[in-house]
């Protein structure tokens, strides 16, 4: 089923200073004082069609950012845009009353293959839960659109797969049955929390192709969320690299895989092993490790591993984002510097 | 970041259960998904799994020996009416009201001098208890209350009679379905208060579940045997209200703890977020996801209760407790109002077939429960 | 007695004399409905100071392989046939006790999620120090372990404040490289890392392996690395295996193999690895899923799956020949193996 994919050229997600923070309780009775802050004010923009990924290590806040984009959880602060077509809604701040009708415009795939399906629901079941709950369709209708989607995704006869239990299938089975799912309210926009970390490699490739084609086809949009950089570059055509609840830099993927500016892009990316012995790569040096971003300081989050960090970083609050090319910037003092 | 398929399954696990794929043709006939309604696919599906499940149930040899002492149990608690209707005579055979004299030949011996009891009978009592006029040497016809197993005369008493002349055969049989009824309300009960108690508590969390654990821990703390008797005081407790009570003071109680912490290892798994991301509300998630997933082990639970509930019934009855007629637990209680409790065995039919019909029937429930157990947590299958 | 690092840097190492030699290992693990063949005919050798890799994906058998060289194997497991030789010793012929001896001392390993398997109430530094223990009963005082322990956590980066400290207060990173002190308490010539990296984030796990490699360098030790990830296997070997289905189908320099991979199978896992460098080359998803070990299929493992796969693949299982120099492939078709530059047909 080819969609004709809504010629728009607003963006189809839009966030503004989105927060989100943990209070860490110290006590029965006394208020928190003391909070986790998981996303510190993030602003990104996801084009119609466009493919993003959120890339960064574990703690950077990308798993909760994604999950604030489908309401599973509440945002702190901040605003979330959805321009899908005649809808177009600060979801950041939907009523109970209109949450139904947000979540046929906006769906997810999980990571793990294995526990994002009850193991006692079939694959029916499991595909057709989103029209079952939106109470949309007779259940012939909804089990031919089943079928059709078991099709798109490549489960294929289709019938044979209908009624199987997830502990029947292969790990890159089940992640079609999750983008089946995903894509069966036909949805303007998914975030993919990554889909493919849990496969075999050879298997990963599949999904991935299966996604992006998919995408195309039916004119979604993806937030790809993905600590692996290789897989952010074959799937999204923009990166956002995420450090400690901040966004450090952010544009075309290419770009930004070769000319980073922000000096933890840099980091990360000198990190990433080449399968290639024949590819020798210079590691930039940076000290200490991950912590949580509890009450932080107000200068640059990145401040304390920097090997850059210099008087502006320590006299200024965390940077804004400034330019550094067409569609791509980064939130440091000193590029250009460096 | 670890791949699970790396770690999660390792390299001893071979593959993943391809036996019985579900071959759709076999599901829906014809092969034509629209010409099948879709609860006739479920059932179905619904057989092969329990087929499945019997298949590895059947290994568990504990689990077999259970459900033969069930079943014996079974046909015991279903042949008490049919006998009643068709060979025995209710006037005798009833298990509360049944009479039936065994009458026997008792020779009177000087005082002291009595040798066999069922046989002998001295004089002084003799003379006391029928007639004046008798003496030495004399052969007088006295009921026996209770008799011994006999098989001879009239009727025939397999476990003899009662002290009131019931037989005891008849109230063993009702006994079983008296057992069964109790067993069942009680489980019944406990696993529906229990697994809601649970689901929700897990579910809502906060208040909600505070309420609900401070329940379930003040319950924990009140002894289930005092309490009930306290009870048994307040009101008439028969054999419906018993199971109803345990199963309440059960389901509230720590079943619900255990229950609940399984509704939480369920509540955090991915597919509960998949479901509100598809727009399933609280009900929803509850009595779709949660609860299907914790009912195995509430069966489980189950099982043990009733266990719980027959164990309890024979003590209350035997303490006199209970405003029921008839039951194993009745059956011990008369045989030590009458005063034949510490009699050893010369009177061993008023207390084994009771006492040993109590333990084995509580087994058989215990042991379905463990057999069952390992059906529900893969992790106890050997491999 | 005093175990110095000092020794071990002095090692003199031999790159040309073998350290352990596989020679046509053949294990399975029993369970109730047959024999799981899990590990086929493997035979590779790993020389001194050299860094050896062992690649594959989940159901390979290059974790089981790991286990039976130190005969760490679950109690179904039965070894059928083949030697594993230390310095000329088989291994498999020890006695258990004989084998412990040599466990630790000689070949040390790094479990997978070990880092995650520290017991969480006591200290760090007491955890190796039951690790001496057991090695050297009665030939080391406490402050000789204690000095031990300290020189090992700087062999591994960590500071030596971090001994008397309990693991939730190390980091996911911190707490691998303390797994990694203790395979090194005994000083023993061989390590085998299995998944060392593998939950740890892209920053640390640079981190770590670096480490590694200077530890194995400047001790004249050699690593035998088991992962799926073949990026990592790329950049710290020497040499590399591919499994698959239990079976050794590649084997060779680690340069030459990923220059030009002959096996069907290495050639396809290298075309299904997405990179941040190089072209964006087209990557080759491979169809299927791995075959049952309960049942393999016959001839090749890989026959069902393989676009190269002729009638002979069904029927004759190709054995692990040598194609130049070190390089042996187990494919009767290794010929028909394109470039990986040349464009995928589809």
């Amino acid at each position: 089923m080819t969609v004709e994919a809504p010629v728009q050229t607003k963006p189809i997600v839009e966030v503004v200073g989105l927060k989100k923070l943990f209070p860490i309780s110290r006590g029965l009775f006394r208020a928190p004082n003391e909070f986790v802050h998981a996303v510190d004010g993030i602003d990104f923009e996801i084009a119609p069609g466009e493919s993003l990924g959120l890339v960064g290590e574990s703690g950077c806040g990308k798993s909760t950012t994604g999950r604030m984009l489908v309401k599973l959880l509440d945002p702190s602060d901040g605003k979330i845009q959805l321009n899908d077509g005649d809808y177009e809604r600060d979801i950041a701040n939907v009523p109970r009353s209109g949450i139904k009708e947000f979540r046929s415009r906006v769906q997810m795939i999980f990571q793990d293959p294995y526990e994002s399906m009850n193991p006692r629901r079939t694959v029916f079941d499991t595909i057709s839960e989103p029209l079952a709950v939106q109470k949309v369709g007779t259940i012939p209708e909804r089990e031919e659109r089943v079928l059709e989607l078991l099709g798109l995704v490549g489960l294929t006869p289709p019938q044979n797969f209908l009624f199987r239990y997830p502990h029947e299938l292969s790990g890159g089975q089940r992640q079609r049955v999750a983008i089946a799912r995903a894509l069966v309210m036909n949805p303007r926009f998914v975030v993919a929390d990554e889909p493919t970390s849990m496969l075999d490699v050879s298997i990963r490739i599949s999904i991935m192709e299966l996604m992006t084609e998919l995408g195309d086809r039916l004119g979604v949009s993806y937030l790809y969320i993905t600590h692996d950089l290789a897989v952010a570059r074959y799937m999204c055509d923009r990166i956002a690299v995420m450090y400690l609840g901040k966004i450090v830099e952010i544009g075309p993927t290419e770009q930004i895989l070769a000319n980073p500016q922000h000096p933890y892009t840099r980091a990360l990316l000198s990190a990433v092993p080449i399968p290639d012995p024949k590819v020798k790569r210079t590691p930039v040096e940076i000290k200490g490790g991950i912590s949580k971003a509890i009450n932080p300081p107000p200068e640059c989050r990145f401040i304390q591993r920097c090997p850059f960090a210099a008087q502006v970083c320590w006299e200024n609050p965390h940077p804004e984002m400034f330019q550094v090319g067409e569609q791509h910037h980064a939130a440091c003092y000193r590029i250009g510097e460096i | 970041m670890a791949t699970k398929e790396t770690t999660h399954r390792s390299d001893t696990d071979p593959s993943h259960e391809d036996d019985g794929a579900v071959v759709f043709d076999e599901l829906v006939r014809g092969g034509d998904v629209r010409s099948e309604p879709l609860w006739r696919i479920r059932l179905r599906l619904f057989r092969r799994s329990f087929a499945k499940n019997w298949g590895l149930y059947r290994e568990s040899k504990m689990g077999i020996v259970g459900l033969v002492i069930i079943a014996f149990f079974g046909v015991m608690a279903v042949a008490h009416p049919i006998l009643l209707s068709t060979v025995w005579d209710p006037v005798v055979y009833d298990p509360v009201s049944g009479y039936d004299a065994v009458v026997n030949e008792f020779t009177i011996v000087e005082d002291g001098a009595v040798v066999d009891e069922l046989s002998e009978i001295e004089l002084t009592q003799a003379r006391f208890d029928l007639n004046p006029m008798v003496s030495v040497g004399d052969v007088v016809r006295i009921p026996v209350q209770p008799a011994p197993p006999s098989f001879e005369g009239e009727n025939v008493h397999v476990l003899g009679t009662d002290p009131q002349g019931r037989d005891i055969f008849s109230q063993l049989l009702y006994g079983a379905r008296a057992a069964f009824l109790l067993g069942f309300v009680a489980a019944f009960t406990t696993v529906f208060i229990a697994t809601t108690v649970g689901s929700v508590a897990a579910y809502y969390g906060g208040r909600i579940d505070g309420f609900l654990m401070r329940t379930a821990d003040l319950i924990l703390l009140m002894p289930l045997l005092p309490l009930l008797i306290v009870m048994s005081a307040v009101v008439q407790i028969n054999m419906v209200m018993l199971g109803i009570m345990i199963g309440v003071l059960l389901g509230f109680g720590g079943d619900a703890i255990v229950l609940k912490s399984q509704a939480l290892s369920i509540k955090v798994k991915a597919y509960i977020d998949a479901a509100r991301v598809a727009g399933g509300g609280d009900r929803h998630i509850i009595f779709r996801h949660i609860v299907p997933n914790v009912v195995p082990l509430s069966l489980l639970y189950m099982m043990f209760g009733v266990t719980t509930a027959i164990a309890l019934e024979a003590t209350l009855s035997f303490l006199g407790l209970l405003n029921i007629q008839m039951s194993w637990g009745i059956m011990i209680n008369k045989a030590s109002t009458e005063g034949y409790l510490l009699s050893g065995t010369s009177y061993w039919w008023l207390l084994f077939p009771a006492g040993l019909a109590v333990s084995f029937l509580a087994f058989g429930f215990f042991v379905v429960g463990r057999g069952m157990d390992e059906v529900i947590n893969p992790r106890l299958r050997a491999r | 007695m005093t175990l110095s690092l000092e020794d071990l840097q002095a090692r003199r190492v031999d790159r040309n004399q073998p350290l352990l030699e596989v020679d046509d290992l053949v294990m399975h693990y029993r369970i109730k409905a047959g024999e799981v063949s899990a590990v086929d005919n493997l035979s590779f050798t790993i020389h001194q100071g050299e860094a050896v890799g062992l690649v594959g994906e989940s159901g390979c058998g290059k974790t089981s392989a790991a286990l039976s060289l130190l005969r760490l194997l679950p109690a179904n497991a039965e070894y059928l046939s083949g030697q594993v030789r230390l310095n000329g010793e088989d291994l498999l012929q020890l006695s258990e006790e004989a084998m412990r001896k040599r466990r630790w001392k000689e070949i040390a390993m790094v479990f997978q999620g070990a880092m995650n398997s520290w017991n969480p109430v006591y200290r760090v530094g007491d955890q190796i120090r039951e690790v001496l223990d057991t090695h050297f009963r009665g030939q080391m005082d406490i402050e000789e372990q204690t000095a031990h322990i300290e020189r090992l956590f700087a062999a591994v980066g960590l500071p030596r404040e971090m001994v008397d400290r309990f693991p939730h207060e190390f980091s996911g990173g911190m707490r691998q490289r303390a797994v990694i002190a203790m395979a090194l308490a005994c000083s023993p010539g061989l390590i085998i890392a299995d998944e060392p990296t593998t939950a740890l984030d892209v920053i640390v796990q640079d981190q770590i392996l670096r480490e590694l490699k200077r530890i194995q360098t400047e001790m004249g030790m050699s690593i035998l690395y088991i992962s799926h990830d073949i990026a990592v296997i790329a950049e710290v070997t020497d040499s590399l295996g591919v499994m698959y289905a239990g079976k050794l189908v590649e084997y060779g320099p680690t340069a030459e193999v990923f220059a030009r991979p002959r096996h069907p199978y290495a050639y396809l896992l290298l075309r299904s690895t997405p990179s941040i460098t190089g072209p964006r080359r087209q990557l080759a998803p491979l169809a299927g899923e791995p075959p049952d070990l309960l049942n393999p299929p016959s001839g090749c493992r890989f026959h069902p799956r393989c676009p190269f796969a002729t009638e002979q693949c069904s029927v004759e299982e190709p054995p692990l020949a040598e194609i130049s120099g070190g390089h042996r492939v187990a494919c009767w078709n290794y010929e028909d193996v394109p470039e990986l530059e040349a464009e995928l047909v589809r």
